[in-house]
């Protein structure tokens, strides 16, 4: 639709913009591609977040299940035992995962944002 | 057991496992499909097969016979192959997709560009693979046994043909299918006859004493010992006897016990008393699945209970048919749903052994003594139902039994192969492939042919601890820590690994006896999997000038999302 004023403006604006952001500073895409140290530094600031996100989710893990075997030792309800070990601790570590995926996806949607520059 | 209906159901899968493979063989076309199913396996077929791969003859019949024998605390080995997965999902599963290898060796190279520490991953994949296989074929050989009184080795080498033929012939686009097929028919064969055996559990008035230490008999039992058993007893026993007990024979006379350790002869005939406490067995009863027949309940301290916690959680993503599966996901993004859902169908599975596991205690407390404890998913049906009901159900058990070792054997074949062809044999084509194949069964083949009747039993914990100590070090470091180099790379498995594998094997050949230094060379992981750690970085930090000049390309190719790194290849 060329009689369409939206489309007019695109056309119209669209090259001082590109201008101005090929003469900036901050262009983290192409840092990133060309890998100078403002890229390395963006990839690195993305695995700190994705690293924190994973290690969040291993200390939950870690004090759900170090403290079992000490438990299970100090008080020796076999029954507990059963319960916890047969069935209580599958529905943890499986919404432990779905919370570890939802948050890692968000990061990289976050990171992406930023270096297209949206 | 009627063994007719048995031998029918285990035909039967062999079968439905040839014709799914020989589906996934019409559309398995090029290279690609052949090595990794072209990657566009979606998250719900590649979480079917993972899972399906992943529950092997120890899930299948060793957990519920571990529980029958040793009780609740066995129970942490489902719940750590399980957690395994969430820590493969937190540190490993989207990078090693985005890294673009196939192989563990191939990440090793990949990111670190040395051939050396490549053949290092690649010897310790085979030899992981093969210590994997090996329990599978002896797996199959028992159920075969119980089932039909067939010879020990047929079992294992109907496994070997079978798989031999679907991985040689449909290579990973075949194998997915099949896989996803055999979770199915897996869950299936577990979850029906265990809700027959809990409704004849009810109507038997339901009794609860399952969750008793110990186990007792609930009726007066005669039972048949097998081979000979080393019998520990905490309390003093009364029990008819008809053989030899402690070189003594009896003509079916009244026995007084004193408590200790007693040695029944293998043929010996025990009738126990309703209510008496049925005994543990020690070295000498012969679980052919269990992980760890080292150590009985007695000695088995609080550490062995968190060196199989940590060999678990740890040694799970470096399992080479897990690792394998993971390169067949379009994306990171995928590879962590499949994940997730992997983590759901084997939890969901992980619920169905323990409830035989308790049955067992109830119903089949003898089977401690006969030696065939692992038997009991296989004979639960026809001792509590019986009848041409309790044969189907037995029969529907069997067939998943096998269904269990013909996916995992499959899946370490295909993984197994993998590597031989890339980089043991010479050229690199479908047809060197399907060599590789052949001769990655035969070694496990001829090995449990061979050593038959010898203690392989700890080949799986084995498996977990050389993995959890040699490729979690590599994986987690190679992943998240720039600054790892080849020569901390190899140092670190040598290490962790070497140090696991040496300290199972001299446990299996019965080197420290008992006390402390047993439990920690029976569970290595503890200490293995730190040392692999630590050796891995202060070897890296010692060598800081082999950093490998790529790294931080290779390492910003591993996490950055796929959307980023298609337009910059463009």
């Amino acid at each position: 639709m060329p009689q369409d004023p939206m489309e007019r403006r695109v056309v119209v604006t669209g090259p001082p913009r590109r201008t101005r952001r090929a003469s900036g500073y901050y262009r983290p895409r192409t840092e990133i591609d060309e890998q100078t140290t403002l890229g390395h530094t963006y990839v690195r600031s993305l695995m700190r977040t994705q690293l924190r996100a994973g290690l969040t989710v291993f200390a939950v893990l870690v004090l759900l299940v170090g403290p079992l075997p000490l438990v299970f030792a100090a008080a020796p309800d076999a029954g507990l035992e059963w319960a916890v070990l047969g069935f209580g601790l599958y529905p943890p570590l499986v919404l432990l995962a779905r919370w570890y995926v939802r948050r890692a996806e968000r990061n990289e949607r976050d990171f992406v944002r930023l270096v297209e520059d949206r | 057991m009627n063994s007719a209906y048995a031998v029918t159901a285990v035909a039967l899968v062999a079968l439905a496992t040839v014709l799914v493979g020989a589906f996934g063989l019409r559309i398995s076309r090029t290279t690609s499909d052949f090595y990794v199913a072209s990657r566009t396996v979606g998250p719900r077929l590649n979480a079917a097969a993972i899972s399906g791969e992943y529950l092997s003859a120890a899930s299948f019949l060793g957990i519920a016979g571990l529980v029958l024998v040793q009780g609740p605390d066995m129970l942490w080995y489902p719940v750590g192959y399980t957690a395994g997965y969430l820590v493969l999902l937190l540190f490993v599963a989207a990078p090693l997709r985005r890294s673009g290898a196939y192989t563990l060796p191939d990440f090793a190279e990949a990111r670190l560009a040395s051939h050396a520490v490549r053949r290092l991953a690649g010897g310790l994949v085979v030899g992981v693979g093969w210590l994997y296989l090996l329990p599978q074929l002896q797996g199959a050989g028992l159920t075969l046994t119980v089932l039909t009184g067939a010879p020990d080795w047929l079992g294992g080498v109907i496994v070997a043909v079978v798989v031999t033929v679907i991985v040689a012939a449909g290579g990973m686009r075949s194998i997915t299918f099949v896989q996803a097929f055999q979770y199915w028919l897996k869950l299936t064969a577990l979850l029906v006859p265990a809700l027959f055996l809990v409704l004849a559990w009810q109507s038997d008035g339901a009794p609860s004493h399952a969750f008793d230490e110990p186990a007792a008999f609930r009726e007066q039992r005669v039972v048949r010992v097998d081979d000979t058993v080393d019998l520990r007893l905490a309390e003093p026993l009364t029990v008819t006897v008809d053989g030899t007990v402690d070189g003594r024979a009896h003509d079916g006379t009244d026995v007084s016990l004193p408590a200790g350790t007693h040695r029944i002869d293998g043929g010996t005939r025990l009738t126990f008393a309703e209510g008496t406490a049925v005994p543990s067995a020690g070295r000498g009863a012969d679980d052919a699945l269990s992980p760890s027949r080292a150590e009985s309940r007695e000695e088995r301290p609080l550490y062995a209970t968190y060196g199989l916690i940590l060999a678990t959680f740890f040694g799970t993503m470096g399992l080479p048919h897990v690792v394998v599966r993971f390169y067949t996901s379009p994306h990171g993004v995928a590879a962590r749903r499949t994940t997730v859902a992997v983590l759901g169908l084997i939890g969901a599975w992980y619920l169905l052994p323990p409830v035989y596991g308790a049955l067992g205690r109830l119903y089949a407390p003898d089977l401690t003594l006969t030696g065939h404890a692992d038997a009991a998913v296989l004979l639960l049906p026809g001792r509590m139902i019986g009848g041409t009901g309790g044969d189907l159900l037995g029969a529907l058990v069997a067939g998943g039994a096998f269904a269990a070792f013909l996916s995992t054997a499959s899946g370490l074949t295909m993984a197994v192969a993998g590597v031989l062809t890339q980089d043991v044999l010479p050229s690199r084509g479908v047809r060197h492939f399907r060599l590789g194949t052949v001769f990655a069964m035969a070694v496990p083949l001829a090995a449990s042919v061979l050593v038959g009747g010898l203690p392989v039993a700890d080949a799986v914990g084995l498996a977990f601890a050389v993995s959890a100590s040699s490729f979690c070090p590599l994986l987690v470091l190679g992943i998240w820590w720039r600054r790892l180099t080849p020569p901390g790379a190899a140092a670190g498995m040598l290490v962790g690994g070497g140090s696991a594998f040496l300290a199972v094997a001299a446990t299996m050949a019965g080197y420290p006896g008992a006390g402390p230094w047993h439990a920690l060379l029976a569970w290595p992981a503890l200490w293995s999997v730190p040392l692999g750690f630590l050796t891995m970085i202060l070897v890296s930090l010692a060598t800081p000038g082999r950093v490998p000049p790529g790294t931080a390309a290779v390492l910003a190719r591993f996490h950055l999302p796929e959307e980023l790194r298609t337009e910059v290849s463009a």
